[in-house]
């Protein structure tokens, strides 16, 4: 029987297996790439028990989390908490000897699109790192997954984690995707199809036509949001697109190591009788932009739709969490998704802020003006996104429709910097999570791709982008 | 790591499945740089409001089940983010094991790294507990590690826990350091992995 390329890349890693039965092994881990939030007790872990870090060239810091994204770059942190955790992360980088990407860095930006940007996710490697997003970096053929602090301390220390084997799920995506429809209404979608839970325990595997056709970005989307259905790591067989994404990267091997890197990078894929434990269809053709409307990512209905009825939920759980959800929301059942209106947009975070996701916005927005009382902002995914927008004239566009043109950072997809909703207002956010409280205490998140923000932003209410887009 | 051997306490019911990370530990409590101080961060928004007093209809502000040693859950508890500070105010709050049909991946590897015992129970089990979790006054039930048992007054429930990690919880070993016994193993595994991939150096 054939293995799964998620069941290779842990054989390839595998230093020793502690618990068959159990599928718990050690396994080798070959990078990682530290936030300012979840690493500080990491490091006074180890300076307790006065252990070095094994491979301090393995690990990159970059500010993120807590970062202000205001216009004007300051080393400044206006917040006492986000002064003392930068200022001890750039302690502990500087003391154990690990590269970092400070506030004032050109290369400074949000973790899972510096990692990629400079080159340092590589088809065949396993990565962990102290952000459930990790998962991003599935779409370069690599195992990506997040870990607590604890775990950081671990893989800082002996470069390896305590890992048990997951299952493989298969989730298909064939057939084409309509003009207009993006790579976040793909893993929407999933996530609404298989619940919050539903690949809890499974690594998944994105195979399929559509799945071929997207840009390394779109895919980056696709395995960054897969974390939102439980999946612990999420990968798509690296192709032509992924190498000619790789070549020449500044992190990247070059010259004979680049040809040598190429040769094995070509034969990661999952065998041809690979059996999955799990195996998921979509089709491509079927699926139309997607919004949430209530505080899980399975809370999702098509723009088209109406917001479900709890009523009709046989599941007394499952029917008492809608209703939380619509009561929290300021939601009626019934309601068309196109009738809510926004006070907030937001175009941002690790899952939609990488140059296309800002073209593509920028692509709907044309010259128009964003709708009067909507507060929108786009926050860059890196530094090295925002310069590269300034040169395509997008920052233009942006600000001529009145959104604010910001720097980069985690900004309000969390709101750990000052980037926040008040209670009750509703922000469309290209972001990640639409849980209760994630962008403020009180705030009302719908989540929806960079496209569709920009479209809600012009409405001023939920809208399918593909009407400023000519599409339909 | 905190160690568990038998522990006896109040349950409390939390039904809501999907209860995530950012619910049990809001972003205002994240900006520490030690693990102190959680405790009063634990789901502050549903046990606190904006004045900053208890909510007095949230289950663990109630006599009854206020000061829980174990919370019977919803599906998927712990999902999202993975901040490790969610744990450390469950522990802090004096939770020591959590009843559940499902936790999410990267939390309950945070629960097994600080001694926080994660049990997955089949529905008609958790229905049992959550049953008795209703009744305060009654509403005690024994964790034994060792015999991989809970009990209440008028029930005993087995339950399965990976070796490895009953070992540990039971010992509450400290991770890094017996992972640093196979250092030479470690070493000879790098040494070839670099060779057979020297792009990844």
């Amino acid at each position: 029987m054939g293995k799964t390329l998620y069941n290779k890349l842990i054989d390839s890693h595998l230093v020793r297996v502690l618990d068959e039965e159990a599928r718990q092994v050690l396994l080798y881990i070959d990078r990682t790439v530290l936030n300012e939030y979840t690493s500080p007790q990491a490091f006074t872990g180890l300076r307790q028990a006065q252990r070095p870090v094994w491979r301090p060239e393995a690990a990159l810091g970059t500010v993120d989390h807590v970062n202000p994204t205001a216009a004007r770059r300051s080393a400044l942190m206006p917040d006492p908490g986000a002064a003392r955790q930068t200022a001890y992360f750039a302690e502990n980088c500087a003391q154990f000897g690990i590269e970092l990407f400070d506030v004032l860095h050109p290369l400074q930006g949000i973790e899972h699109v510096v990692m990629p940007e400079i080159g340092l996710v590589l088809p065949g490697m396993v990565i962990a790192a102290g952000d459930s997003h990790t998962t991003t970096y599935g779409a370069f053929g690599c195992l990506g997954f997040g870990i607590g602090t604890s775990d950081i301390e671990h893989y800082l220390a002996t470069q390896t984690l305590v890992y048990r084997r997951l299952k493989s799920m298969r989730v298909m995506v064939d057939g084409v995707l309509p003009p207009g429809v993006t790579s976040k209404d793909i893993i929407m979608a999933l996530i609404e199809k298989i619940g919050a839970a539903g690949a809890t325990g499974y690594a998944i595997e994105f195979q399929g036509t559509a799945i071929e056709a997207l840009s390394v970005e779109a895919r980056m989307t696709i395995c960054n949001m897969a974390v939102e259905c439980g999946a612990r790591g999420a990968l798509m067989a690296p192709d032509d697109k992924v190498f000619t994404y790789l070549q020449g990267r500044p992190r990247a091997p070059k010259d004979a190591l680049w040809e040598a890197a190429l040769a094995a990078w070509k034969t990661l894929a999952s065998d041809e009788d690979a059996v999955f434990d799990a195996e998921v269809h979509l089709h491509a053709a079927d699926l139309v932009p997607m919004v949430t409307w209530g505080t899980s990512p399975d809370q999702a209905v098509r723009i088209s739709e109406n917001i479900p009825d709890p009523a009709r939920e046989a599941d007394p759980v499952r029917r008492q969490g809608m209703q939380r959800a619509l009561d929290y929301m300021g939601l009626q059942a019934g309601q068309p998704a196109s009738s809510i209106s926004i006070q907030r947009a937001f175009i941002g975070s690790c899952t939609n802020a990488r140059i296309e996701d800002l073209r593509d916005a920028a692509r709907v927005i044309g010259e128009r003006k964003i709708a009067p009382g909507v507060f929108a902002m786009v926050v860059p995914g890196s530094s090295s996104v925002r310069r590269q927008a300034e040169q395509e004239g997008l920052d233009q566009i942006f600000m001529n429709a009145g959104f604010e043109w910001r720097q980069s950072g985690c900004s309000m997809c969390l709101a750990m910097n000052d980037d926040i909703l008040a209670s009750g207002e509703r922000c469309a956010s290209s972001t990640n999570r639409n849980f209760e409280g994630r962008q403020g205490s009180g705030g009302r998140t719908h989540l929806m791709s960079p496209a569709m923000v920009a479209a809600a932003a012009l409405a001023g209410h939920l809208v399918d982008a593909r009407h400023y887009r000519g599409n339909i | 790591m905190q160690a568990f051997s038998i522990v006896q306490g109040i349950v409390a019911p939390l039904h809501a499945a999907n209860i995530d990370t950012d619910v049990i530990m809001p972003k205002q409590f994240l900006k520490g740089i030690d693990r102190r101080g959680l405790e009063r961060g634990l789901f502050h928004e549903l046990r606190f409001d904006t004045a900053g007093q208890e909510r007095p209809e949230f289950i663990l502000n109630q006599p009854g089940w206020r000061n829980a040693q174990f919370l019977v859950v919803g599906d998927n508890f712990g999902c999202g983010s993975s901040r490790e500070h969610a744990v450390w105010g469950l522990m802090q709050y004096g939770v020591r094991a959590l009843f559940g049909t499902s936790f999410a991946g990267i939390f309950s590897d945070n629960c097994a790294r600080n001694g926080l015992l994660t049990i997955t129970l089949q529905q008609e089990e958790l229905s049992c507990i959550m049953q008795l979790a209703h009744q305060p006054g009654l509403n005690v039930v024994t964790v034994d590690l060792q015999q991989q048992t809970i009990s209440g007054p008028d029930f005993e429930l087995s339950f399965a826990i990976d070796p490895m990690r009953k070992t540990a919880l039971l010992q509450g070993l400290d991770g890094i350091g017996q992972t640093l016994t196979w250092r030479d193993q470690i070493q000879a595994f790098q040494d070839k992995h670099f060779k057979d991939n020297p792009w990844f150096r």
